[in-house]
């Protein structure tokens, strides 16, 4: 009995972990989850599973942890009231909401939100970052672990445009790029107390990108990418591993994927960085495949962007030479999502969803969804169902 | 019917003060807790150790510091009953807002925990707390959404009385509301309708509110004088342009930085010869825009110095709007800096505590422009007021009179 037990929260866990989305973008940053291949492949009212009101305006993507969905919103005249918010995946019903008032500045562009960036997990607690540099760590219960106000212990860190650059959780280590015009860094915080385990400058610019991970021989680099380049990190101390020092762009994001990284850097460019350390190699670049606003994603062999004009494109990653493209209806500012289905999710400003059919010889749009909402969050997929937040509402979608 | 008489006046408490058991503060708890604690009510069911946790939240930190010791005190406190609640929101008064937000949620999760247990929250002791105006304007609001949470009907009841409230959002809940009446005049009775605006107007700090308000207010007739409504300074003396070739006149120090001598000429940016003009905006928001004496220029530094004269001497806040890289002295002390260039601007941007002396205070703006050429870093200016803490102008008595201005361009 005891075995069985044991075997059963085993297999219970093990699929659990496997379905997480523990912050922007999924699994490493990377917008690709394995699995989930269940996942409906059409988006409509038949594949609604529910959708819920949100009590505010947000950019942040949902995170999915088990058979919790948690969010954050902004709320108030001044976007000064924020929300993390948690739902059961099963039926979209409030499990738990904690507010707080904002306590650095709120103001934004009128078309983000203090609540841009998605919030990030361990696993065993949920850690929200926002763009008045508030952030809040509590347990997958609601309960508080730690808080921060990082523009009373960094005055003028922030962006009078917004910030948007989502935390990632590693190995105890909360990596966080505070990046602006003035008083520009990155925060390596210990996820048990909510010290600072490193700080570090960072270059001086506008940058609205997100850390992503991969992993070299033995250890997991964190790579945080701004206007100068890429710096691959050591999570757990800030030590410097590696670095592409040829420039990148301040909105997508990379995304690494086999040893390599996928840079929006000239176009598009694919370093290598050396298990060693040191400078990476570059394996191509191709200034035509540059992103827009939408981070590019890996899947399978294949790099796939968004340009500004709304066109997707799948190149060769290893070469970078160009398969196949094709119009989609944009304009995005979400990112494409993917899971070992085939296919690829996208919804557009006008909050257009859109699935993409990429195992053939071109691209094909096999559904589409009106949703009648601004959406300029990314997706999440966990357990077999996808979770877009608009301005207003949260969904599921589900066969 | 909620509180009995909570219809009282601005500042009264709608039921007697009560104390708390000084047994409470045998403890080690803080001086600020105990104080906080003597105005409040019996409390003598919670433990001893509640006030130590209360000063272990209050004790976080910068830079995370304090914060394990807190989530352990978090975690006893949240374990309280309602009794719990007013205590928590008091305490909010001498917090930190990192600490606030952690007795805020320990105030949610004790709430929820009696309500879902069909426990009623403390009411009476709510609405006493929401009535006593010296509170924290956060946690009165705060405590005024969880009395509108049980009794939502009982709670709009007290909204027509935060007219003048410091707890700027509660003013604005009656603000709207007297919105409200004077929109359904508007039909009926422009008199009316226009007295009822003008008395949100008077009340009204926040800026869409007032905004809206304003543009009823001219269709009926009426003038607004926004510039003295929000306390914009008007007049000042601009001097540039200074060089800010790459960005370097941010750090470098310009000789109105070391004397105001309002005669003078300084070798300027190139060969010029700059001294010091005498400046007034015709701007609705105040907006002081160094382009129009020196014509529009790109890497450049200018200054401009004001003196503002207070009838009193008193805590005030400074509150700056700029998209320019931008450094301001109050009475010769450096408050603030900000390196940042045309990323947007906005009434109240910046919010700086200062203290005014009584008589003369002096004010000096650095505002520096970059070398970029898009049509939105065309901008060289700032927007300057004075004000308490809820956004009510102070102004100064050597204030000229208003200036007619034009229909509001920008904010």
């Amino acid at each position: 009995m005891k075995t069985n037990f044991f075997l059963l929260a085993g297999i219970f866990l093990s699929l659990s972990a496997q379905a997480d989305w523990l912050n922007f973008r999924g699994p490493n940053g990377s917008g690709f989850i394995e699995g989930n291949k269940n996942l409906s492949t059409e988006l409509s009212e038949k594949t609604t599973a529910w959708s819920v009101d949100l009590p505010g305006r947000g950019l942040g993507s949902p995170i999915v942890i088990g058979d919790k969905v948690i969010v954050t919103a902004a709320s108030g005249p001044d976007q000064k009231e924020l929300h993390v918010i948690c739902y059961s995946a099963a039926d979209g019903s409030k499990i738990w909401e904690r507010k707080a008032w904002a306590t650095g500045r709120t103001m934004t562009n009128k078309k983000t939100n203090v609540a841009a960036p998605t919030p990030a997990s361990d696993g065993t607690h949920v850690y929200a970052l926002f763009s008045s540099n508030d952030l809040l760590a509590f347990d997958l219960d609601g309960n508080p672990k730690w808080m921060r106000g990082l523009m009373l212990d960094y005055p003028n860190a922030s962006n009078s445009l917004g910030m948007a650059s989502s935390p990632i959780a590693v190995d105890g280590t909360l990596v966080s790029q505070i990046e602006n015009d003035s008083q520009s860094l990155a925060l390596g915080i210990d996820t048990a107390t909510g010290t600072n385990k490193w700080k570090m400058d960072r270059h001086k610019g506008s940058n609205w990108t997100s850390p992503t991970t991969l992993k070299l021989g033995d250890q997991t680099i964190v790579a945080l990418q701004s206007n100068k380049g890429i710096h691959g990190l050591v999570p757990s101390t800030g030590s410097q591993f590696f670095h592409f020092n040829k420039g990148a762009s301040g909105t997508p994001s990379s995304v690494a994927s086999g040893g390599k990284i996928y840079v929006p850097s000239n176009g598009l460019t694919a370093i290598v960085p050396d298990e060693k350390g040191g400078d990476p190699a570059v394996l191509w670049n191709e200034s035509a495949q540059g992103p827009g606003t939408a981070s590019p994603i890996f899947i399978d062999g294949k790099i796939y962007t968004i340009n500004r004009a709304g066109v997707l494109t799948a190149a060769n990653a290893e070469t970078g030479d160009r398969i196949w493209r094709i119009r989609l209806k944009g304009p995005f500012s979400s990112s494409p999502v993917a899971a070992e289905n085939g296919h690829l999710y996208i919804f557009s400003e006008k909050g257009i969803g859109q699935v993409i059919d990429i195992t053939g010889a071109e691209g094909k749009v096999v559904s589409e969804i009106e949703l009648n909402d601004t959406i300029l969050a990314t997706p999440s997929i966990s357990g077999d169902a996808l979770y877009i937040r608009s301005d207003k509402k949260l969904w599921k979608f589900a066969k | 019917m909620l509180f009995g008489n909570q219809r009282a006046r601005k500042g009264e408490l709608s039921s007697p003060a009560r104390f708390v058991s000084f047994a409470l503060m045998k403890r080690t708890a803080s001086t600020i807790v105990a104080i906080l604690f003597s105005a409040s009510a019996s409390f003598a069911e919670l433990p001893d150790s509640f006030a130590d946790n209360i000063a272990a939240i209050q004790a976080i930190g910068s830079e995370g510091a304090g914060n394990k010791e807190a989530t352990a005190a978090w975690q006893a406190i949240a374990k309280a009953d309602g009794e719990a609640i007013l205590p928590l929101l008091q305490a909010m008064e001498a917090a930190s807002p990192v600490s606030k937000n952690m007795l805020r949620s320990a105030v949610e999760v004790i709430s929820e925990n009696e309500l879902a247990a069909g426990k009623k929250l403390p009411v009476d002791s709510l609405g006493t707390f929401v009535l006593n105006t010296s509170g924290s304007p956060q946690a009165r609001r705060f405590a005024f959404d969880l009395l509108s949470q049980v009794d939502s009907a009982g709670a709009r009841k007290l909204v027509p009385g935060f007219i003048n409230d410091p707890a700027v959002s509660l003013r604005r809940e009656a603000v709207t509301g007297v919105m409200i009446a004077g929109k359904a005049q508007l039909e009926k009775d422009k008199d009316a309708a226009a007295k009822l605006y003008r008395e949100a107007l008077n009340a009204a700090r926040d800026v869409d509110q007032i905004d809206e308000i304003t543009k009823t207010l001219r269709e009926l007739g009426q003038e607004v004088n926004l510039p003295k409504h929000f306390g914009f300074l008007m007049d000042w003396k601009l001097i540039g342009p200074f060089d800010n070739s790459e960005r370097a006149g941010y750090d470098t120090v310009f000789p109105p930085e070391n004397e105001i001598k309002l005669d003078a000429t300084y070798d300027g940016k190139g060969t010029a010869k700059v001294k010091w003009v005498a400046f007034t905006s015709a701007d609705e928001y105040g907006m002081i825009d160094f382009n129009k004496p020196f014509t529009s220029m790109k890497e450049v530094v200018g200054y401009a110095h004001t003196e503002f004269e207070a009838a009193e001497a008193g805590p005030a806040e400074l509150r700056l709007g700029c998209k320019n890289a931008w450094k301001i002295w109050f009475n010769g002390e450096l408050i603030f800096a900000r390196d940042e260039y045309h990323r947007g601007a906005r009434i109240d941007q910046y919010i700086l505590p200062i203290r005014l002396s009584k008589g003369t205070n002096t004010i000096l703006v650095k505002a520096c422009q970059n070398e970029t050429d898009e049509s939105w870093t065309v901008q060289w200016e700032f927007q300057l007021r004075i004000c308490d803490s809820t956004g009510t102008a102070i102004l100064a008595t050597n204030r000229k009179k208003a200036v007619v201005a034009p229909p509001a361009k920008k904010k």
